[in-house]
């Protein structure tokens, strides 16, 4: 076997080569006919354009709260304004961007392709999932404008149901309708998975980022309906006063927390496991290498979502749990850590003996690891109970849910934006301003984050709008950081909006890698296959994809 | 620290010139700081491990050197490797996590008490002796002090970082928190848990003092009347002492000598009569009847405030005979002997 079979990017000549005539994306035209689709790719498409646009409105308020924090004095803007800033960044971020982000646009497009499927076992649920998506979108919206809330993305009782003259059951009806399209996404991706695998595709031929996804579905089914059901308590606490959470009514306000962390701590692995499912395609593809340990991989995402269930009461340490519930729940939440830990060595020893290229999903991937590795670790410090009493509620845990959340999980959507992008556009991005936004990316983001650690330590507490003074050096460290930050992600805004006119033709399979949906062609046709592909190797086979071209190359010569 | 009380005081001495330290100011502080450099260490050792994996495999294995990936499974013995290291790494923090958080929650026997009520937006302390401060604090070096908190409205939360002490301040119930400062000077308090408009101002500052200083504050400070003092005037004006008289005609038990005491309620089960106890059945008397009596008692929520029943607790702890109830009484009944509360078990 020749080693030219390697070749990365095999770019088709620029001169010659064009867009499929029939694909996806020219297929129908319209506004009409991408409003009443039904093809799990458009809806991608649609999901990419509105997460894009809730995470920019997001990540002004962002912007602004960074602002006001670089001084000590309450200057910029007074207290309630402040603190309607942090509740809509939180809530925008969580619930419109990070939940659906990866699951809802790369998941949607690449999932039933993956699985050699037409579509999703429900295509018409999953065009309703966008809706409900966008109804919740402008409850939240409405919110906003009619004169914000100021509850946090907690929602914390009874702050929220009798302090506050806030517009908290709308901006929480919001959060509730997102949550049925969060839903029903996880139940149409368990159907298909379970259900629509071409002929040979075993579990365990599957891809991870499947894997994750399946994972991740899980959670979004069996806790969503726990956070429905809390903010239905909350809206009626206030409205009609049932007092389950007032202690005056002899309602409990501890149960307010149970309920709403025993969805919130999944949540945050319905969050990251998808991101997890892309770093291992991307460090795959670009090391030429099978996923180290495939199985382990597989199992630890599983694990990761049944363990998930079972440490919410981590949130609660210092609330008066029992100390000894504290101690079960502390043991349980180290153990949750250790599937991750066996995923990072995983993912470093693909890379061993691996052909490795240094692309822009590679980058971000990078950057993926060495961002969740301390997003991790600092896990570890708030899941150990002495520890946390002075973590806790400071900017300790900012640094530390950014680091899971924003390092881990927004690296790895921009790895796989990157990734498929020429998949579903047909184009390749710019590839030296590319790499500019990964680094400045990350070393914005490490600006942004790390002097957020020391802060914790010293002990400024979270969602504080003044400061004493003495904590100022390290939050002007923070927004300068945050600024950078800013750019790394206006950039693949402009230039990826820029390679959609003008970027090179990617053609089927510009990194030469071996999911199914490389060896169709790009932008791929609205059913996907012409016919149903038959799969007789396993996910991560460079043998067979070498053998394949070798092939190819024979025909054509 | 025990084990290199030399190198410890020159780390935390210098990371405190650096300000990217917070003072250690309590007898706790050093335990907290010992697992959190011991956690910094571990983190700092896997990301350099995590670093070296994948810029040696990067260097090593990059194209123009290896054109051609050589394919493995995976190996179950290096596999169990990253399984098990963690996991005995993790346990030994679950562990010494664990130690700490028994330290820090589990107050000493001896403690002084003071309570403190969380309230939008401030902090209310109330020591024994009648001394009410606001968004402030005053305790003495070298004893230690136990916090009985409560919130008047939201959550709050109660923290000292130079202390490493943090605990939440609930409405509906009493939370507890202690230490020991070591060292005079004075520290912030911060409200930590999110708690409305002005949220970031509800900032406190506990000034540390030498016994001497402290007890010199205390006779300054006073207002002339303790906790208990302020209770049993509350205990007549709202008028419980008409059924808590401690006589024996009276219709409701004798409260002298209950507190700590393990009580038969109606329903058959057993309490322990604490601060929080007391608080309850004031408020929802109607679910905590003694045996032996009526549910009569009307409900007093919403009549009387925190600081009230934190007046009427302490009152009703130093109640060790009927002779303040009786002083308080104005009829003739005084004279006549008090019976004990029936079901009362002296622990
Ligand atoms: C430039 C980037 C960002 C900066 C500078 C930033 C800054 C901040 C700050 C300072 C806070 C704390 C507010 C406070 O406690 O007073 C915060 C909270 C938060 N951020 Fe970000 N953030 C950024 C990006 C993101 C992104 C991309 C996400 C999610 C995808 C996100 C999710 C959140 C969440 C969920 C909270 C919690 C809000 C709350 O406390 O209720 N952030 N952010
Ligand atoms: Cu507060």
């Amino acid at each position: 076997m020749s080693a030219t079979s390697y070749t990365i990017v095999n770019l088709p000549d620029q001169r010659t080569a064009t867009i499929p005539k029939r694909n996806y994306l020219n297929n129908e035209d319209g506004l009409l006919s991408w409003l009443f689709t039904g093809d799990h790719k458009r809806i991608a498409i649609l999901y990419l354009i509105s997460i894009t646009f809730f995470f920019f409105i997001g990540g002004a308020f962002a912007g602004l709260i960074r602002l006001e924090l670089l001084t000590p004095q309450p200057d910029l803007v007074a207290s309630d304004t402040y603190n309607k800033f942090f509740s809509m960044h939180g809530i925008v971020m969580i619930f419109l961007f990070l939940v659906p982000s990866v699951p809802a646009t790369l998941g949607n497009f690449l999932i039933p392709i993956m699985l050699g499927a037409k579509d999703l076992a429900f295509p018409k649920v999953n065009l309703l999932s966008w809706y409900l998506y966008w109804i919740g979108g402008l409850f939240t919206l409405a919110a906003l404008v009619l004169g914000g809330v100021d509850t946090g993305w907690t929602f914390t009782t009874p702050l929220s149901t009798h302090y506050l003259n806030t517009h908290v059951v709308t901006a929480a009806t919001g959060v509730f309708i997102i949550g049925f399209s969060s839903i029903f996404t996880g139940l149409n991706f368990i159907v298909t998975i379970h259900r629509m695998r071409a002929p040979g595709m075993t579990w365990f031929r599957m891809p991870l980022f499947c894997w994750s996804n399946y994972a991740a579905s899980i959670l979004m089914v069996l806790g969503t309906p726990v956070l429905a059901i809390t903010l239905v308590l909350v809206a009626l606490e206030r409205l009609v006063g049932i007092g389950v959470f007032d202690p005056t009514k002899g309602g409990d306000p501890l149960l307010f927390q149970h309920l709403f962390w025993f969805y919130s701590h999944p949540a945050v692995y319905i969050m990251i496991l998808p991101g997890m499912g892309v770093i291992s395609e991307v460090i795959s593809t670009f090391s030429r290498k099978r996923v180290f340990g495939y199985t382990a991989v597989a199992f630890s995402s599983v694990a990761i979502a049944l363990f998930g269930f079972f440490v919410w009461a981590h949130h609660m340490f210092i609330m008066g749990v029992s100390n000894y519930s504290a101690l079960v729940f502390s043991l349980l939440t180290m153990l949750v850590a250790v599937p991750s830990a066996i995923k990072i060595f995983n993912w470093a020893f693909t890379l061993q003996k691996g052909s490795i290229t240094f692309e822009t999903p590679m980058l971000y991937a990078f950057g993926f690891l060495g961002l969740f590795t301390i997003g991790g670790m600092t896990g570890v410090f708030l899941g150990a109970l002495g520890m946390d009493i002075h973590l806790t509620e400071t900017y300790f845990i900012v640094a530390h849910f950014h680091f899971v959340m924003v390092g881990g999980m927004l690296m790895a959507f921009l790895a796989g934006i990157h990734f498929w992008w020429p998949k579903m556009t047909g184009r390749m991005y710019p590839e030296s301003l590319s790499k500019l936004a990964a680094v400045t990316t990350f070393i914005g983001f490490n600006l942004t984050f790390l002097p957020q650690f020391i802060l914790g330590y010293l002990g400024m507490p979270r969602r504080y709008h003044a400061y004493p003074p003495e904590f100022q050096v390290l939050n002007v460290l923070s927004t300068a950081g945050a600024t950078v930050l800013g750019v790394g992600y206006m950039l693949p805004l402009l230039y990826l909006g820029w390679s959609l006119k003008y970027g090179a033709i990617a053609g089927n399979n510009p990194w030469q890698a071996t999911g199914l949906e490389w060896q169709i062609q790009s932008p791929p046709l609205t059913e996907n296959f012409i016919e149903t592909p038959v799969v007789d190797h396993e996910a991560y086979d460079y043998e067979w994809l070498a053998h394949k071209t070798a092939q190819e190359v024979t025909t054509v010569g | 620290m025990h084990i290199s009380p030399v190198l410890w005081q020159f780390l935390v001495k210098w990371l405190n010139a650096s300000a990217l330290f917070p003072r250690e100011a309590s007898t706790i502080a050093p335990y907290a700081d010992a697992l959190y450099f011991f956690l910094l260490l571990i983190t700092v050792i896997g990301l350099t491990l995590v670093g070296l994996l994948v810029f040696g495999f990067s260097i090593r294995y990059r194209k123009e050197k290896h054109p051609e990936a050589i394919q493995v499974e995976g190996s179950t013995l290096l596999e169990a490797t990253w399984t098990i290291i963690p996991l005995a790494l993790f346990l030994i923090v679950f562990v010494w996590g664990a130690l700490l958080y028994f330290r820090i929650y589990n107050p000493p026997t001896n403690a002084m008490n003071i309570y403190v009520v969380g309230k939008q937006w401030m902090w209310k302390a109330e020591h024994p002796g009648g001394q009410h401060e606001i968004n402030a604090l005053h305790v003495p070096t070298g004893r230690p002090v136990q916090l009985t908190m409560i919130s008047q409205d939201v959550f709050h939360s109660f923290s000292i970082p130079d202390f490493r002490v943090k605990r939440e301040v609930i409405p509906g119930r009493y939370s507890t928190v202690w230490f020991q400062a070591t060292t005079p000077g004075t520290y912030h308090i911060f409200c930590t848990q999110y708690c409305g408009t002005n949220h970031s101002a509800m900032i406190g500052e506990v000034t540390v003092l030498s016994p001497d200083d402290y007890d010199k504050w205390t006779q300054e400070s006073t207002s002339g009347m303790s906790l208990a003092q302020n209770g049993e005037r509350l205990f007549a004006s709202m008028g419980c002492n008409a059924c808590h008289s401690g006589s024996a005609a009276a219709r409701g038990p004798n409260l002298a000598g209950v507190y700590g005491s393990k009580l038969q309620l109606a329903s058959g089960s057993q309490v322990l009569v604490n601060d929080a106890y007391l608080r309850d059945s004031i408020l929802n008397p109607s679910q905590h009847i003694t045996a032996g009596y009526a549910p009569i008692m009307p409900t007093y929520q919403g009549q009387i405030s925190e600081d009230g029943l934190i007046d009427l607790v302490e009152y009703i702890k130093a109640m060790q005979s009927n002779y303040r109830v009786q002083q308080t009484l104005t009829t003739s009944q005084s004279n006549e002997t008090a019976p004990t509360t029936p079901g009362v078990v002296k622990p």
